[in-house]
């Protein structure tokens, strides 16, 4: 295939920042050693909390379940390493809700773990008989071994890949854009294990009943649009190449530019007849029905010039982010800021005792040289935060209306349309807020709705 | 270990600031200073230097007084100044800058809460101020100087000339206007100079291209129906580089503040002035319409921001009936 001919797709507006993925891009992903504790959440996803399904000091294999699915949008949870678990704790998550944790203190010995569980992640053979796989079981089976979206917003996968007759589902993106900058969790495992993503896209475009898959991929990793071109071989699987540009991976953008359908605000790519799928995702589906193995483990970008040697890790869910932080030794001195995810949407965390979710697509280090210091000036109207919101809403209004309290200018300015991409606040000449803002504002509205 | 929490996104771009936009449209204007002071020599160095300094010492005095923050380092003061003196003719009294200036930050731009709160545009407000106050020494005669050094301030304005049948042959061709050598305020004589700012300015997206697009749209279309008509001496292309049109379009009408925030609002915006300039400049009794026009379409900002809300992508939210 001809890759640098191939036509670019994109979405309207958005923003180029700083790419920042030199830090760990060509880090092969490596094993994070077995850590002495695990502090599992029982809330990783979006949706209800898990409910605890075993005895405090009990034994447990990795891979066990340890927490029950709480609801239909929910998801159970899963032992990550082999051990003996403690009395159940609480810990503010960096998205500040608090939640339940389950600790397990690690035994000596591990089944899976080293280059046993590098292998049994990214090697081996993914070669899959479809013909022999029930479409409808995937989703309870799914649901079962807790997959959730491991793009960051972790929604339950289960949800995405239920048959639904009303609504046909016609396309499947494989996201594998990863527009934030540093991050390149995805980037790896594209570049690692095409194999698992190409199987796991089969058996999600098998459940929910999708004609056409489309991997799309940003043209900064051609070297992955290679790796998963010469992996599909001349199967029937499509790669778009996007333009690098963030928000490519969100899913309204992505959905925009892959196919030119508007995901309806307040609703899902489902509605348009599309599932949008993170390539981590994908991974994982294949790895539950070829390796029968739930989501315990996920791939987590280290990175950030005040990182001392940033890698790439498939690391235990639950681990605390100072081992992993110490497996990459450590934090340099002009640390200013660390995120739970990218620069763009992650969380600031003061607490390096917080766990490894099912979610976290990235711990990245900033020094002070990567955050802007200025004052916030008044708003000169300047109108580069419409220019950029890729979502055509006016976020300078938004958030003076949610600093004024005014309920009924938030909803005619549509507040909850706004997905927090950050593209404003990246732009905004005057240093304002505004996602904190508009997250006041969404609030404001909700309380006043009670 | 001291790190900091704070709201996402934690990247900004490095390269934008208040400050910085307002620096970009001084630099932009270097060209246009450079004409004016071949065109205008001391003249133009002098009230530059008066209304820059009189303006920004009015917003310390003011913001002193105030009880804020008493600093003109954002930069957006010193520009009104350099706005302002670009618009007065060579000839006008020192105390017209001065009076001018205070004017513009007083009344334009601090008593409606300094930067970003102004409704009209501060360089303009002055501006009108002094035009009507002493409209005896801003007239047309006040660009006029038989005794004057240069050539060009010998001459009428162009746009004065075109005023009249009788002396519309006089006018200047496309050369004298694209260098600047004919009368005219002190900023707006040298067309090639302007693009130069002007195409800058939006290549850096410091001023928004629907703007200027839109005036010159706006004004080059009914100029050219005028022109059939019979209504102006002069063809549709000479109204473009004669005047301060092109100076109004890049630099007055493109003020962030004092113009709409949706891309739709910004081209309405833009095309209003442009009709208004050549409305006023083919019926008013003044030979020049775009101060007046600026502030005309300042005075419907709001409503225009109202009335182009952009739907989101994917359409507006829907409310929950009895939520």
């Amino acid at each position: 295939m001809q890759l640098k001919n191939l036509p670019r797709f994109t979405f309207k507006k958005g923003i180029h920042p700083p790419e920042c993925k030199s830090f760990s891009e060509h880090q092969a992903i490596e094993v994070l050693p077995t850590p002495d504790i695990v502090r599992i959440p029982l809330l990783q996803h979006i949706g209800a909390p898990s409910k605890v399904s075993i005895k405090p000091r009990a034994e447990v294999a990795v891979g066990d379940k340890i927490a029950d699915s709480g609801g239909f949008i929910s998801a159970p949870v899963h032992a990550s390493v082999s051990g003996k678990t403690a009395r159940e704790g609480v810990i503010t998550l960096p998205n500040g809700r608090r939640v339940t944790t389950v600790p397990i203190k690690a035994s000596e010995e591990q089944p899976l773990e080293g280059d046993t569980l590098k292998e049994a992640f990214l090697g081996g053979d993914w070669s899959i008989n479809l013909d022999e796989i029930d479409p409808t079981s995937l989703s309870t089976a799914c649901s079962e071994a807790g997959i959730v979206g491991m793009g960051g917003a972790a929604f339950p996968t289960h949800v995405k890949l239920m048959r639904n007759e009303e609504r046909p589902v016609t396309d499947l993106l494989i996201n594998g854009c990863e527009c934030e900058p540093f991050l390149t969790a995805d980037h790896r495992l594209m570049l690692e294990s095409p194999a698992s993503i190409l199987a796991g896209a089969k058996l999600a475009a098998h459940a929910t009943g999708a004609e056409n898959i489309t991997i799309c991929i940003e043209e900064n990793k051609m070297d992955a649009v290679q790796a998963l071109a010469d992996a599909i071989g001349d199967e029937n699987i499509q790669i778009k190449v996007m333009l690098s540009k963030y928000p490519q991976g969100g899913e309204k953008s992505l959905v925009m530019a892959a196919l030119g359908k508007a995901v309806p605000t307040g609703g899902l790519p489902l509605d348009v007849g599309v599932v949008v799928m993170n390539v981590g995702t994908a991974s994982s589906l294949a790895r539950m029905v070829l390796r029968q193995m739930p989501l315990t483990h996920r791939i987590v970008t280290v990175t950030g010039a005040g990182i001392e040697n940033p890698k790439n890790l498939i690391v235990p869910i639950g681990t605390p982010f100072q081992t992993v932080i110490d497996y990459c030794g450590g934090i340099k001195d002009n640390v200013s800021r660390i995120i739970a995810g990218g620069p763009m949407m992650g969380f600031s965390v003061t607490d390096l005792e917080i766990p490894v979710t099912k979610g976290t697509s990235g711990i990245t280090v900033l020094t002070h040289d990567d955050i802007k210091q200025a004052n916030t000036t008044a708003c000169v109207r300047c109108g580069m935060c419409v220019d950029t919101c890729p979502l055509d809403l006016v976020p300078t209004k938004l958030a003076l209306a949610a600093r004024h309290k005014s309920i009924d200018t938030l909803k005619q300015y549509s507040v909850d349309a706004c997905m927090e991409c950050g593209c404003c606040a990246y732009q905004c000449p005057a240093n304002i807020p505004l996602v904190q803002l508009i997250r006041t504002g969404k609030i404001l509205k909700k309380m006043s709705n009670n | 270990m001291n790190v900091s929490v704070a709201s996402s996104p934690h990247f900004s771009n490095m390269k934008q600031g208040t400050r910085q936009m307002m620096v970009d449209v001084i630099l932009a204007l270097i060209p246009t200073i450079a004409v004016s002071v071949w065109i205008f020599g001391w003249y133009s160095i002098l009230h530059i230097g008066i209304c820059v300094l009189t303006c920004s010492l009015t917003e310390l005095v003011w913001k002193k007084l105030a009880g804020m923050p008493a600093s003109v380092s954002d930069a957006s003061g010193p520009l009104t100044g350099v706005i302002l003196a670009l618009s007065l003719p060579w000839s006008a009294p020192i105390y017209v800058s001065v009076l001018g200036s205070i004017f513009a930050i007083a009344i334009g731009k601090m008593i409606f809460g300094g930067l970003g709160m102004n409704l009209f545009n501060p360089a303009m407000v002055g501006r009108a101020f002094v035009m009507l106050s002493f409209a005896g020494a801003l007239g047309a005669s006040a660009y006029v100087y038989d005794g004057a050094p240069a050539d060009a301030l010998t001459q009428a304005t162009p746009l004065t000339v075109a005023r009249d049948v009788a002396t519309a042959q006089e006018f200047p061709g496309l050369w004298p206007l694209l260098i600047g050598k004919t009368n005219g305020s002190l900023g707006e004589t040298s067309s090639l100079a302007i693009l130069l700012g002007g195409i800058f300015l939006c290549v850096r997206r410091t001023a928004a291209w629907q703007i200027p697009t839109g005036v010159v749209l706006g004004a080059v279309i009914p100029a050219a129906f005028f022109e059939l008509l019979g209504f102006t001496a002069i063809t549709a292309f000479d109204h473009l580089f004669a005047g301060s049109l092109l100076f109004g379009a890049f630099f007055i009408a493109t003020d962030p503040v004092s113009s709409p925030i949706t891309p739709k609002g910004k081209w309405i915006f833009g095309v209003g002035i442009g009709i208004l300039i050549m409305i006023l400049r083919t019926f008013s009794s003044y030979p020049e319409g775009v101060m007046f026009a600026v502030l005309l379409m300042n005075s419907v900002v709001p409503l225009l921001n109202r009335w182009t809300i952009p739907t989101p992508v994917g359409g507006s939210f829907p409310e929950k009936p009895n939520a």
